[in-house]
């Protein structure tokens, strides 16, 4: 019932580990599979080992308002990452290989590794909104972003999927960019600053971080929304799902499975399972036997 | 979002540790942590050594974040958020309560928490004894033998164990004292409840910076129980780097 196919990549469910959250150590991937998750997108992996920024990495809005982070891209370095890809892979759902590079031919070496590594995916992180020369700085340049894609595919047999960034004025026209890719990730997160107002200063040690939880589904929900109006790629919803009415609602408006992260704050890791438990009985109440039946319906031409 | 308290008393306890005690109605559980931002400096992880409303941290100076700390004085501001993660639950019967360096902080509201129970704190030298005062029943190990048992606290366990019967063990210090502790609890087959320690960045459970074995330390402990802690071979072993690489302890 809830099966879906993202291009030609199955999973028992819709719901994927966002990268970034929980997703750094093989153990906790696995961890997660079990826990219900129909895919799980590993951690930005890059070039070399980088600790990322000094604690505050993260800042909690009051009232369920979402988090604020910039935990700068921390990561063992790709050749260190061999063992958490085998590791994650024993919980038997899909692993997708989240890459950062600063070129593309970074971006190739990287995705080549992923997939000796054993990854079934590859996603190219274009998006991150808080390192200097990487992500978000690279995903609204178009050229670049299409070649990196069209690099990418060239070296890879496993599908490739492209993140996008949704600080930038048209998310449609960085889309097209991507064309060449098996599918499209929209959105990472919005960057965004926060300051403490007795300390005066920012919270976070980098300043600005990515703004994420449920205050950015309607962003994340218009980009999957315009990117499906005009094109036929797959699509990964992501941006504030927390529980089925929003992954629900991700798929009306032409998202072919979503991602998960800031949710397992408030949920815990028990997210996955029971949002396909509401899920199914959604869809039995509103007399659904496909979830894919509802890819795109609520599009208006 | 940070909550200003105020510190309203600073004492020193041992070489190189202080408690800063100051007031926040937030219900605090033994085992549980506050994340506190010195603003400009650092923000770490800090357990309770005191957990009615007049809160106290017992900090070691380790860090930058900690050696700012240690210049503080009473007046100061700290930001902090939490408390987070989980506790230690109390058991029935007899517990054996073992306390390395500055692990003891983390005990000590746990301590007084229990009815039939035994103490040993332990630490490198005599200097180094962490509320000795506050816990006088206690037994005493020093690596050095300056004071009280001359030995590790395990050994010194060890005979204690072999001489009563105890239902239960918790455990906080250094971490091959805790991972011998889990050992000799898994032999003797004594439920066992040990604080970890990993490093921690968010503090809410979504970084995976501070996981072991899978368990994140943050939300799923800080305080494990047995049969978990039998199971996590990391323990003692590795740990990860603040770039999440594994390295061997």
């Amino acid at each position: 019932m809830l099966q879906v196919k993202v291009g030609t990549l199955n999973l028992r469910n819709p719901l994927i580990l966002a990268s970034g959250i929980l997703d750094e150590s093989g153990e906790t991937m696995l961890r997660i599979a079990k826990n219900g998750a129909g895919g799980i997108v590993t951690k930005s992996i890059g070039m070399k080992e980088r600790e990322g920024y000094e604690n505050p990495v993260i800042y909690e809005f009051p009232e369920h308002m979402g988090l604020l982070n910039a935990i700068g891209l921390a990561n063992p370095g790709i050749e260190n990452y061999g063992d958490e890809i085998r590791i994650a892979k024993k919980g038997g759902v899909p692993i997708i290989g989240s890459i950062f590079g600063s070129n593309e031919d970074e971006f190739s070496y990287l995705a080549k590794k992923m997939e000796e590594y054993g990854a079934d995916a590859i996603e190219l992180n274009l998006s991150c909104p808080h390192a200097k020369g990487y992500g978000m700085e690279i995903g609204i340049d178009t050229e670049l972003v299409e070649r990196i894609v069209k690099n990418v595919k060239r070296e890879v047999k496993i599908p490739v999927w492209a993140k996008l960034t949704p600080n930038t004025s048209n998310i449609v026209d960085i889309a097209k960019s991507a064309e060449n890719a098996d599918a499209l990730v929209v959105i990472n997160t919005v960057k965004g600053l926060a300051i403490d107002i007795d300390a005066r200063m920012p919270v976070l040690s980098n300043i600005y971080g990515g703004y994420s939880g449920r205050c950015i589904k309607p962003i994340g929900v218009r980009a999957v929304y315009d990117i499906r109006r005009e094109m036929d790629i797959p699509i990964v919803g992501v941006g504030g799902v927390e529980n089925y009415r929003d992954v629900i609602e991700y798929m009306m408006a032409g998202a072919n499975a979503v991602e998960i992260g800031t949710a397992i704050r408030y949920k815990g890791i028990n997210v996955f399972g029971e949002i396909a438990e509401n899920m199914e009985r959604w869809m039995k109440e509103n007399e659904f036997k496909d979830v894919e039946e509802l890819v795109g319906i609520a599009q208006r031409r | 979002m940070y909550r200003v308290v105020e510190i309203e008393e600073i004492k020193e306890e041992a070489k190189g540790i202080k408690t800063f005690r100051f007031y926040d109605y937030q219900n605090v559980e033994p085992g549980q942590f506050y994340m506190i931002w010195l603003p400009g400096v650092d923000e770490f992880p800090m357990s309770v050594s005191y957990v009615g409303d007049l809160k106290g941290v017992t900090v070691k100076k380790i860090g930058k974040g900690t050696e700012k700390m240690h210049g503080m004085k009473e007046g100061d501001k700290l930001w902090i958020r939490g408390p987070y993660g989980h506790g230690f639950k109390v058991e029935e019967g007899k517990a054996l309560v073992v306390g390395g360096g500055s692990g003891m902080a983390t005990l000590a509201p746990l301590i007084e928490k229990l009815n039939d129970y035994e103490v040993i704190i332990a630490a490198r030298n005599k200097e180094e004894l962490l509320f000795t005062e506050r816990f006088k029943d206690a037994q005493i190990a020093t690596d050095d033998g300056s004071l009280g048992y001359h030995g590790f606290a395990t050994e010194l366990a060890e005979i204690m164990l072999e001489e009563n019967k105890y239902d239960v063990i918790y455990t906080c210090g250094p971490e091959p004292m805790m991972a011998k502790m889990v050992e000799i609890a898994k032999k003797r087959e004594i439920k066992i409840q040990a604080s970890l320690e990993r490093f921690m960045k968010c503090g809410i459970g979504i970084c995976d910076s501070c996981s072991i074995n899978g368990y994140r330390v943050c939300v799923d402990g800080p305080v494990f129980s047995s049969p978990l802690l039998f199971d996590m071979d990391e323990l003692g072993r590795e740990k990860r780097k603040p770039s999440g690489l594994k390295v061997k302890i």
